[in-house]
């Protein structure tokens, strides 16, 4: 029945029903409706049908809902664990920085470090320089990137480390820590708190749970 | 609005809980009814928008200030509907292989690709039928039918909130409503 009428009548329909049919078309569109009778009673259909869609009334959340919503959440949002260490720690940063800044070597390992890398794990998705975990995929491990993004559509259960990078608007979870290293200094930092660390395990012998 | 938005969010971000209470407030009703007309269920429908909201209080410092808050959440909010979805149905298959259909009311039998005997349909008042059509449509076009013409956003946000091309989406609600037109021609 509907292969009968022009292929053109359905798309004149569709932009009219999207509120986007020039003038011209739209006076084409009603003289096919008004000769075909097939045409007509496509139209009228989808007229109906739309009139019967936009007639169902608005639900309303029930109540309490807000109250419910906010005992669920958790006690804080999400941040860099990185910021909240620097700011109750200055002394320890600065003289870190000290060190730092006399070592050539570290200076060096930071240029030759630029290029985009990630942890390899099942079912991330890279667009350009983003790694993504897709809405509806949960990603079990923790995640280094250097020198692109995340984005968190679907579960991540592990830490993530951002080394010069975004954590981008995400719509999932992170069951984590997440670290973002975003600047040559917290990049630096952040390998002289590594090296630290391993100080600490090299003379504390085995019990380092700060470690993973 | 979006200026007051804006400013509860940045509340949040600093750590004021209450500041989010508002924007549950603001949007609770609006969130409610996506997850509501995407799922068909008033249950699952509070359980989605609650994670949803959670989604956004945990993201809320990668959310993007210059962006519309309502796009953001309403994306997160879709996703999840269809994640559950999707999760669904095998579900559904395998329930009802195990314990029959004793037991289940009309409203859980109902899966996309099942159809009710003309009879049933025929006793439904329109509002319930309307909500069963819908419920009946692929995910994918049913997100689109749902934000068009329940929340009637300008196709431009519903691009945005999908995460789709503007075209992809014209194609989904043309498919959506030419579905809806042949399964409600007998209403
Ligand atoms: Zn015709």
């Amino acid at each position: 029945m509907m292969n009968a009428c022009p292929e053109k009548v359905i798309r004149m329909m569709d932009d009219y029903l999207d509120g986007e049919i020039s003038p011209s078309e739209e006076k084409e569109l009603k003289d096919y409706v008004q000769s075909c009778s097939d045409c007509r009673k496509i139209y009228q259909e989808l007229t109906k049908t739309i009139a019967f869609v936009q007639s169902a009334s608005h639900v309303q959340a029930p109540p309490g809902f807000v109250q419910k919503t906010m005992a669920s959440l958790p006690k804080e949002p999400q941040r860099a664990g990185i910021k909240r260490f620097m700011r109750h720690h200055p002394l320890f940063i600065a003289a870190a920085l000290f060190v730092l800044l006399m070592s050539a070597a570290m200076m060096s390992s930071f240029s030759d470090d630029q290029q985009f890398s990630f942890t390899k794990q099942p079912n991330l998705v890279v667009e350009g320089e983003t790694v993504v975990v897709p809405a509806g995929e949960t990603v079990v491990g923790n995640l280094t990137i250097r020198n692109g993004d995340l984005r968190v559509d679907g579960e991540l259960e592990g830490n993530v480390t951002i080394v010069n990078g975004q954590y981008m608007a995400s719509s999932g979870v992170i069951n984590g820590e997440v670290e973002e290293i975003d600047q040559a200094f917290e990049w630096l930092w952040y390998t002289i708190k590594g090296t630290f660390r391993d100080a600490v395990s090299f003379f504390g012998g085995n019990d380092q749970s700060i470690d993973k | 609005m979006d200026a007051l938005v804006n400013k509860r969010i940045k509340r949040v971000m600093k750590g004021d809980q209450d500041a989010f209470a508002e924007i549950v407030e603001l949007y609770q009703h609006q969130l409610f009814q996506i997850c509501y007309r995407m799922l068909g269920n008033r249950h699952e429908a509070e359980d989605i928008a609650q994670e949803a909201f959670t989604r956004a209080y945990v993201n809320i410092h990668t959310f993007d200030q210059s962006r519309k808050f309502s796009t953001w959440l309403y994306r997160i909010a879709t996703n999840l509907c269809i994640d559950r979805i999707r999760k669904k149905k095998p579900d559904f298959h395998l329930d009802a292989e195990v314990r029959g259909t004793e037991g289940l009311n009309m409203y859980s039998k109902i899966a996309n690709d099942e159809e009710l005997p003309e009879e049933e349909l025929m006793r439904m008042e329109v509002q319930e039928r309307v909500q069963y059509e819908i419920s009946r449509l692929p995910d994918k076009y049913r997100a689109a039918i749902v934000l068009k013409y329940l929340e009637e956003l300008p196709l431009a946000e519903i691009s945005e909130i999908l995460d789709l091309p503007l075209g992809t989406v014209k194609t989904r609600i043309h498919r959506g409503r030419e579905a809806l037109r042949k399964q409600l021609s007998n209403l």
